[in-house]
């Protein structure tokens, strides 16, 4: 196997919390954190959302951010997230001079934009904001905080985002290119997204049930979740969390935003993550499944895991009953569960599964089980047909 | 790096016909948002789909094909895209429509292509390509991003012979004409072919599409190798210089022995020293040419500039209409871009003759 890129640090903000520890407290009760809006500005107020229950000022004040700052949430999130990455990894301000900055978002500030729309004319103190639309103004508000100088950049490959930046932070660090890197991501719920899923009609009005034959839609959450990524040779006897040790991307080419029927976008990134950290399918311990908890998702990718792994589908699970569908930053958030999984040989449980899926039969692990894992396959698949796969693995 | 990348097919899509850098005249606009010229699009797309699609889409869809065709490839190993800006006509139909509706009654149509991956996605459906696919939306630095991660798959998978890399974006009513408001524009209307005598603030903008089939290997229609790709943040022009030596000494290109560089300048009084300094400095000997006079400025117009500096390769010569002085070079051998937005996310991309 590949020994893989060392992660020394992890930060996430979820709808269970905020910060690494009261995190894995909440996976490890079975609690969700899905709600009902309340900070969200929408006449949806039936929807069930993983919303984290702190108001932008509320944040802003927790950064210590100037009055006159540009955050808009997904910038707040984001250096939340990043900020207890960055501690935990104990990078210095002269370390910051050089490490890179790769970030995932879908929507970027487009919450502000939503708000603003109409007044950007009126208004010339909301004119700051008219760049905030795009995902690259998210990127560089967190970046500029930290001070991080090295090589910045931004992918929005819808849900897979943040995935797809963790992989690049991994492959600039395998190459040479940085000698350390935050990746991740995130977004924060608007009105443009809910109502862009309400839309297609793929919203469930009850908290989602991933993998269950009875599932009926996903909610949405928000949150954002960091690793910070460092070559060995850097190291310097740091503490390692974890290694990132095969990815794979590969596209549906199937549908804009519908997953094929077998699965191929799905079976191909799972089985190309293997090839390329050298493991054989009875290698992966567990597997962190995208699980929306939509018709189309959980068959699809119940299909691509019945292909790869045949008649022994290690134990999987999607937190997404516990966080909503958080876009662009559930690879991030996914990868800190995985990698929690990994340290305290523990598989999360998929919450409220009842039915298992009639065309596959696949039952997801319901009860917090202790067994030990050395690698962990973790999916994310996105509208356009992005679909990638990471493997997490033990330090050894 | 010891493996060379090389451009095996090119495309372009933008506000001027191809052959302005023949010397055919440019087309003059007195607007600040100018539109793409578009191309036969019913050539690359069915009919039915044409009727479902952005500007952004279309735009980016024939592109990419046309720099495959270009290249000879029928079927590329990964597909990669830069987007500053997306899908800004589907967006503003959809935030619109949510503003206008509050909320109610709504067709998720313009939702579904409004994702930054939705050009990058179709490019894969329409190709039927299950590779790679990734999707780069990074201000003015989204098409250097894309080439960053493309000249990467190479070392990654060394059996890859195809990386197909391009930038689209597109201008939109509404969300485009919000860049009046913070002075992305300048708030006079002015001519494109004017845009250098204006001193004011702000620029004009555009669209536009390119892509390019990248290669391990050399082949009949390789037209430059890509040396190699970087993304910075500077504060001050002193800093871009530095940035510049020794991006040119990593790669040992001397200053001196380079041939010709395409400059960003787009007229904005408040950040063109960042090129003016290089111009008058480090670069006064070398022959400078800039675009955006013509084309615009926009997130991912430096894959114009890339499309440029491989047509010059081609042809060995360019119009004088992009010439900012009077150095003249024939045939280079090796070719810089710089491109900068707003003072920040400043790139090089380095090029050279096969």
């Amino acid at each position: 196997m590949e020994k893989g890129i060392a992660i020394t640090g992890m930060g996430i903000i979820s709808a269970l919390g905020e910060g690494v520890e009261t995190n894995l407290q909440a996976l490890l009760s079975g609690n969700t954190g899905l709600s009902f809006p309340e900070i969200l500005n929408t006449r949806h107020k039936h929807l069930p959302v993983g919303e984290i229950k702190l108001t932008n000022p509320a944040l802003a004040a927790q950064l210590a951010l100037p009055e006159l700052h540009n955050f808009t949430r997904a910038a707040l999130l984001g250096a939340v997230a990043v900020r207890e990455a960055l501690k935990m990894a104990g990078l210095q301000e002269n370390d910051l001079q050089h490490t890179g900055f790769i970030s995932g978002t879908s929507v970027g500030g487009i919450d502000f934009t939503e708000r603003y729309y109409k007044e950007f004319q009126q208004k010339p103190e909301y004119r700051k904001f008219i760049q905030a639309q795009h995902p690259g103004f998210t990127s560089t508000q967190i970046a500029d905080h930290f001070r991080l100088g090295g090589y910045r950049t931004t992918i929005s490959t819808a849900c897979s985002s943040s995935a797809n930046a963790i992989m690049l932070g991994a492959k600039l660090i395998k190459h040479g290119k940085l000698k350390r890197v935050v990746v991740g991501g995130t977004d924060c719920l608007s009105k443009f997204t809910l109502n862009g899923f309400n839309s297609l009609m793929i919203l469930s009005s009850d908290f989602c049930k991933p993998f269950d034959e009875d599932r009926n839609g996903l909610n949405l959450g928000e949150g954002a979740g960091y690793l910070v990524l460092e070559a060995d040779d850097v190291l310097d006897g740091k503490p390692v969390l974890a290694r990132i040790s095969g990815y794979a991307n590969a596209n549906d080419a199937f549908h804009q935003t519908a997953s094929s029927e077998n699965g191929e976008g799905a079976f191909l990134a799972m089985k190309n993550a293997m090839i390329s950290a050298k493991l054989n399918a009875s290698e992966i311990s567990a597997v962190h499944a995208h699980g929306t908890a939509t018709k189309n998702n959980d068959l699809s990718e119940s299909t691509a895991l019945n292909r790869v792994f045949g008649d022994s589908v290690p134990d999987f699970r999607s937190t997404k009953a516990f966080t909503g569908h958080t876009l662009a930053a559930a690879g991030g958030l996914e990868a800190v569960f995985s990698i929690l999984s990994l340290q305290n040989n523990l598989t999360f449980p998929n919450l409220i599964f009842v039915t298992p899926i009639k065309e596959t039969g696949l039952i997801p692990v319901v009860h917090l089980k202790e067994k030990v894992l050395t690698h962990v396959l973790s999916n994310s698949f996105g509208f356009g047909g992005n679909c990638s796969s990471l493997i997490f693995s033990k330090n050894e | 790096m010891s493996n060379k990348i090389y451009i095996n097919g090119i495309s372009s899509i933008s506000a001027q016909p191809q052959e302005v850098f023949l010397g055919v005249d440019p087309v003059e606009y007195s607007t600040n948002i100018i539109p793409a010229i578009s191309p036969d699009y019913k050539a690359f797309i069915p009919a039915r789909s044409l009727r479902r699609m952005s500007k952004v889409v279309k735009m980016g869809i024939s592109a990419a094909r046309t720099a495959l065709l270009d290249a000879s490839v029928p079927m590329p190993n990964a597909i990669i895209t830069g987007t500053g800006e997306g899908c800004k006509q589907d967006t503003e139909l959809f935030l619109e429509a949510l503003l206008r509706q509050e909320e109610a009654l709504l067709s998720p149509t313009a939702f579904i292509q409004s994702t930054h991956n939705t050009v990058g996605g179709q490019i894969a459906l329409y190709l039927k390509c299950t590779g790679y696919n990734s999707t780069y939306s990074q201000v003015s630095a989204s098409v250097e991003a894309a080439l960053i991660d493309g000249m990467m798959q190479f070392l990654e998978h060394p059996e890859y012979k195809s990386v197909l890399v391009g930038g689209v974006d597109e201008v939109s009513k509404t969300i485009s004409s919000f860049l009046y408001l913070d002075k992305q524009l300048k708030q006079e209307e002015v001519s494109n072919l004017q845009l250098f005598k204006e001193h004011s603030e702000g620029s004009i903008t555009s669209e536009g599409a390119h892509f390019f089939s990248l290669s391990s290997e050399r082949s009949s229609s390789t037209y430059a190798t890509l040396q190699a790709v970087t993304v910075f943040q500077a504060s001050n022009a002193e800093a871009v210089e530095a940035e510049m030596i020794q991006f040119l000494v990593d790669n040992e290109m001397p200053v001196a022995k380079l041939d010709l560089v395409i400059l960003g300048n787009n007229g904005d009084s408040r950040f063109d020293y960042f090129y003016a300094h290089l111009q008058e400095e480090v670069l006064n000997e070398t022959a400078q040419i800039a675009y955006k006079h013509l084309v615009g400025d926009y997130n991912t117009v430096s894959g114009y500039a890339l499309w440029l500096a491989c047509s010059i390769f081609r042809m060995g010569k360019t119009s004088s209409i992009f010439k900012l002085n009077k150095k003249e070079v024939q045939s280079p051998k090796s070719i810089l871009i710089y491109n900068q937005y707003l003072g920040r996310d400043h790139s090089f991309i380095l090029l050279k003759s096969i």
